[in-house]
């Protein structure tokens, strides 16, 4: 599972070998200290050598120094090994996300996307650096110093035998029986916490329906709900220190007594038995480290199998190999009897049977109910989502041989929802082409009816805008992304309800800018007041998915009753 | 174990004492439960630190004395190492108690803080959720209560038993030998000064992770919540380029910040080494000069090998600790937020009228509404609730500087419909957030049946008064509950009713599981058309007097709009209603519409005077047809 990922350790490699290997030095070095030491009771106090003793003691302080150095290393190049894993992981995660369609994107929330990206990655390295540290400090400290204790005393040693399966098990089970309680606590946790950050989304609903109270009762259940989890999934792991502490002691109890009656019958030094009772601490910490390991393991597969899924998902739409010569000449669109589903499973396809044909220039209008399919339709020609069956044709050739970089140069979309970025009006407006003059800067926001207000600021033009465009209004929103989408001077503009927050007045003024200025760009533009479609060349009626009728404004008055009974609600009333 | 793997900021509290202070407060409610748990500490640890004493008095009067005895008297060892055993006991027992008691405590403390945040929350005002993101908000309730319950549940015990633990080793370590103590006293000093040194080191680097991490995050946030922009402007490889930059400095940040938390342990672990070694060696020489036995270098080797850990673990937690309280402190920051002010002493009472005329107050819901006036003399008066709602010359802003209505004046009479237009930011959606007081005036008076708004209570005012706001929020819950919002105690077919009325019963009833189907996410399952549906239904199901919408109906489509237009002129009698719209088609039959601009009311009129003025009206009106 790890293999997935390693490669995001790129250059950093070496390092996540050189750190075990510092480990490794560290521990060794440490393990010899005990044995050091039991010889400087054993040989220097009982032969009252004290040169012996000062050179042992200046051995060890040796050796000390010498861990301490490899200690720092290890430390350093951990930290160098799991911060550039962090980073490898990161990148992948972005540049994968940067490559997804719209349908990929739809698979996971955007909330889900960014948590994977952010704290799932921290995770993950935060794992990996603990990991490559203490995975290779803990079986090598525990085998070195059994080896030691065996050396000592074999006969001794035994108390190990069982004292190490004993806590093994121990800690095990509780792992084992701890971590479904955990999976449950952390469910209730987040549903409390969702129901906290709805609160505050809505806080305006909660206050003018007076439901502070329910809402508190909500939440009341929710913290108990996770209070009692908490308890009951944290009273298990408090069981792992005394277990812990209760193996210590009584190797501690065994080692001092048998070990004691072997000093008396001869068979065990004292200074023996002192080096054995530091290499019991040795082992029993290592021991623990082990345990740790493993829960961090556990922790953190969570967010590893979490980013994985990222990377194996298949890319939805990706330029054909080779053709990247292709250039959209002309602003004519061509519907081929499409098809199209959002999802490949669906039974009742989102558009069926759709066939139209548009010349270079003309000005489109769709008109249709919430749910006829109309976004579905636009959103296919710049190919933010594929056909499932027919074809769309831009230019004359079939959308997938054109490259994406080079179809969305040609066709421009103004989403329904209008993001902007937190930087400068001027920065937001170059998105549409990074090396445009003022001049053409201007003349966009002037058909976009955009210039005036982005004048009446202070900073104009430099005006910063916060995250999501806050600062302004949706109608000024509305009308920068138009003059964003302008700049990109398309063979074909597409503008999805982008004038739902405009006045009538404005919207009217910027139709008429389209139609002095942008004559021989395609504009294709999806409404809902027949007001803002009405002059358009061809008007397409759209229901359920399919096209009831195209024609002209006057045509579709006198033949379709749909369009009729739109412009009749809208007309309500008039002298 | 620990919980999520984060680096905490080394955040500072502003003032430690004081947040100390209000927790303990809060955690007064378990003192029982803390004696106990301070005892056991105690205990846990002397037993730990005692334990180790007795290797002294077991090799030397137990095991040195008898070495060669062929036949020796075990006995008196036995018993030591009995002793021993059952002290040992006593600390695990005392441990576990211990543990399981600041589990109950803390577990108990967080509940109790988060209750109480939420209720503080629900009462702030508009206001303060205006300056305050989401964000900022939720990493009360997450990132600084987690960090909190770090602290109580491991931080504040382990730190505490380290404690205890060093002051019992260093007692012992006098006890046994005041020569071999001093050069413990000398390591001690040269760990301390290196914790700092690397302590201090350790905390600016993670200051300037946190600041890093801060950039990317939110870089990453932008970009993906705007990715089909960024896919429809073909802006991929600029994104990314500007991510390789954060990531960078990113990493190079993280590195620093963790190569010094890295070397503590390594550090400190050989630090205490040295010191071992030290021991072993000067002791040596010591017991050679007859001046000290094998016993007490074995104890003291011991205990000097127990001193390191508990140190580090203290500074590190010291760490921890301390931005705990820093998020403490935030968490009590939110708790001293002035709530929302209610001066308001007037109430909406249900009410039947006596043949004579006579008003009185009823508990069953007869959808007739008076305002009841406590009057201390002559019992309650009662003012029946018509919708008669008056501004007079108010001006307001939200802030200081922006004034965003200047002089409004405006009088709906009971019943009527009173639509409001006008370009975005003229100040109508400001006008129903006033009627509403999410937002007090104090200028000029707002009266609501001759009543100043400001001496009702602010529950029973906005009970009076349903509204539709611009951004849909829905609920995690059913459909049925989600319409059942308006009123808690409305039945089913109540329920139902008013979904029909808002003509939304037949999508409902085209939905897996009906009424019955569950909203996640704000109602990310429907349509933007179905949410506002879903939203005037459960404002229809309110049945209020007076009833607002603003720009309800803006993402359905002109067809569903007028299905729904003749359930809402049902809806709509008897009731005053204010609507906000750009549609003209839904402002046309209103009795009275108010022309904005600029924060004034420009012009006032039904339609056809309106029309006939040609003024602003007429030219919103009339840039909707532009008849080729």
């Amino acid at each position: 599972m790890l293999k997935k990922l390693l490669p995001c350790l790129g250059e950093y490699k070496k390092y996540a070998l050189l750190t075990p290997v510092m480990v490794i030095g560290e521990v060794i070095l440490e393990i010899f200290l005990p044995l050091i030491m039991s010889k400087i009771i054993d040989v220097g106090i009982r032969n009252g050598d004290t040169g012996y003793v000062f050179k042992m003691g200046a051995l060890m302080v040796l050796m000390a120094l010498l861990a301490l150095l490899f200690g720092v290393l290890s430390g350093r190049f951990a930290a160098v090994a799991g911060m550039g894993f962090g980073k490898g992981l990161r990148k992948r995660l972005f540049d994968k996300i940067q490559e997804f369609s719209f349908a990929n994107i739809d698979k996971f929330s955007t909330a889900s996307l960014i948590t994977r990206v952010t704290a799932d990655v921290t995770n993950t390295q935060q794992a990996f650096m603990m990991i490559i540290r203490m995975f290779v400090r803990a079986p090598v400290m525990l085998v070195s110093a059994t080896i030691m204790a065996i050396a000592i005393n074999a006969k001794l040693a035994l108390i190990f035998l069982i004292a190490i399966p004993v806590m093994g098990i121990a800690l095990y089970s509780i792992a084992a029986k701890a971590y479904p309680r955990f999976q449950a606590m952390l469910k209730k946790y987040d549903g409390m916490n969702a129901s906290v950050q709805e609160n505050l989304i809505a806080i305006r609903v909660v206050k003018a329906f007076v439901r502070e109270n329910h809402e508190r009762e909500k939440f009341i259940d929710a913290a108990n709900a996770v209070r009692e989890t908490q308890i009951k999934a944290e009273k298990l792991l408090i069981l792992s220190m005394p277990i812990m502490q209760l193996v210590m002691y009584g190797c501690m109890i065994s080692i001092s007594w048998f070990g004691g009656r072997m000093i008396i019958g001869g068979t065990l030094l004292t200074g023996e038995l002192m080096g054995f009772i530091s290499y019991v601490m040795q082992i029993l910490i290592s021991l623990m480290m082990i345990s740790f390991i493993f829960v961090m393991i556990v922790i953190s597969r969570a967010s590893v199998l979490r980013i994985i899924e990222i990377i194996d998902e298949e890319i939805d739409i990706r330029d054909k190999v080779g053709d990247s010569g292709l250039r959209a000449e002309n602003g004519s669109i061509v519907f081929d009897n499409v098809t199209f589903s959002y999802s490949k499973s669906s039974e009742n396809p989102t558009l069926s049977n759709i066939s139209f044909e548009i010349k270079s220039g003309e000005t489109i209008g769709i008109i249709g109910g919430t749910g006829s399919g109309k976004t579905s339709l636009v959103q296919l020609i710049p190919r933010l989502y594929d056909v499932t069956e027919g074809r769309v044709l831009v230019g004359g050739y079939d959308v997938r041989d054109y490259t994406l970089d080079t179809l969305r140069d040609a066709v421009a979309m103004v989403l329904q929802k209008n993001v902007l970025f937190s930087g400068t009006i001027k920065e937001n407006l170059k998105w549409g082409n990074k090396n445009a003059t003022d001049e053409e800067i201007e003349e966009a926001c002037k058909a976009a009816q955009a210039h005036d207000f982005i004048v009446s600021f202070s900073e104009g033009y430099e005006t910063f805008l916060g995250q999501g465009g806050v600062n302004v209004s949706g109608g000024q929103k509305q009308r920068l992304c138009i003059a964003r989408a302008l700049l990109k001077k398309p063979k074909i503009i597409i503008l999805d309800d982008s004038t739902s927050a405009v006045d009538t007045a404005t919207d009217s003024k910027i139709r008429q800018a389209f139609r002095d200025k942008l004559s021989d760009v395609t504009t294709i533009i999806i409404a809902q007041r027949i007001a803002s479609v009405c002059d358009a060349d061809k008007i397409i009626v759209m229901d359920d998915g399919k096209i009831d009728a195209i024609g002209t404004h006057e045509e579709l008055l006198a033949t379709n009753s749909i369009y009729r009974e739109v412009y009749e609600s809208q007309q309500k009333g008039v002298a | 174990m620990q919980g999520p793997m984060r680096r905490r900021p080394a955040a500072k509290p502003k003032n430690a004492g004081k947040t100390i202070g209000r927790l303990l407060k809060y955690m007064f409610r378990y003192k029982l439960h803390l004696t106990i748990a301070a005892a056991s500490v105690i205990v846990s640890s002397a037993a730990n630190v005692a334990g180790t004493y007795f290797l002294k008095p077991i090799i030397n009067q137990y095991i040195v004395p008898l070495i060669g005895n062929k036949d020796p008297d075990l006995s008196g060892f036995a018993s030591i190492i009995i002793l021993l055993g059952m002290i040992y006991i006593l600390g695990v027992v005392a441990t576990y108690t211990f543990n399981r008691l600041m589990l109950n405590i803390s577990a108990g403390i967080l509940y109790k803080m988060r209750v109480d945040l939420f209720t503080h929350m629900e009462s702030l005002p508009i206001r303060y959720f205006d300056a305050h993101t989401h964000g900022e908000l939720m990493s009360r309730y997450t990132n600084d209560i987690d960090t909190l319950r770090e602290m109580m549940g491991r931080g504040m015990p382990n730190l505490f038993s380290s404690a205890l633990t060093v002051t019992g080793v260093f007692v012992m370590m006098l006890v046994l030998s005041p020569l071999l103590t001093v050069l413990a006293v000398l390591m001690l000093i040269l760990m301390l000064y290196v914790i700092r040194k690397i302590g201090g080191r350790s905390a600016i680097f993670f200051k300037n992770q946190q600041k890093e991490i801060g950039k990317v995050n939110g870089y990453v946030e932008e970009m993906v919540e705007g990715q089909k922009v960024i896919k429809v402007f073909s802006h991929e490889d600029t994104v990314k380029g500007e991510f390789e930059r954060l990531n960078e400095e990113l990493c190079k940040a993280a590195t620093s910040a963790h190569t010094f938390a890295n070397i503590l342990m390594p550090v400190m672990g050989n630090l205490s080494y040295i010191h071992y070694a030290l021991t072993a060696a000067v002791g040596a020489v010591m017991t050679i000069e007859g001046y000290l036995d094998v016993g007490t270098i074995a104890s003291f080797l011991q205990y000097s090998r127990s001193f390191a850990h508990p140190i580090t673990q203290a500074s590190q937690q010291l760490n921890s600790i301390l931005s705990a309280l820093a998020g403490a402190e935030r968490i009590f920051e939110v708790l001293d937020e002035k709530p929302e002010t209610d001066e308001g002493y007037i109430e909406l009472v249900h009410i039947e009228k006596r043949e004579n005329g006579e008003i009185v107050e009823t508990m069953n819901p007869t959808g007739m509404w008076a305002w009841k006036h406590p009057d201390w003399e002559a019992g309650a008066r009662y003012t029946e609730v018509t919708g008669d709602v008056r501004f007079e010359g108010i001006s307001f802003g939200y802030n200081k500087n922006e004034i965003v209505l200047k002089g409004i004046s405006l009088y709906a009479k009971p019943g009527q419909k009173i639509a409001f237009v006008g370009s975005t930011g003229a100040g109508k959606t400001t006008i129903t957030n006033l009627i509403n007081r999410f937002y007090d005036v104090p200028d000029g008076e707002i009266t609501y049946d001759g009543i100043n708004i400001n001496k009702i209570k602010k529950a029973d005012l906005r009970r009076s008064l349903s509204m539709v706001l611009q951004d849909t929020h829905l609920f995690t819950g059913t459909v049925m509950e989600n319409i059942r919002y308006g009123r808690l105690d409305a039945s089913d077919d109540d329920v139902i009713k008013a979904a029909k009325l808002a003509n939304a019963h037949s999508f409902i009833s085209h939905l897996p599981q009906g009424y019955n189907t569950m909203l996640t996410s704000d109602g990310a399952n429907l349509s933007q058309g179905q949410r506002q549906l879903l939203a005037i239904a459960r404002a229809a199901v309110a049945d209020p007097p007076v009833l607002i919408l603003d720009e309800a109906t803006s993402s359905i489509d002109t067809r569903t709009e007028a299905l729904i237009e003749k359930g809402m002129d049902t809806l709509m009698e008897g009731r005053t209603v204010f609507v906000i719209a750009h549609r003209l088609s839904t402002v046309r039959n209103s009795n009275a519409i108010m022309v904005l601009e600029d924060g004034r009311i420009i012009e006032r009129g039904d339609h056809e005077d309106l029309i006939k003025m040609q003024g602003k009206y007429y030219q919103l009106y009339t840039g909707m047809f532009e008849l080729s």
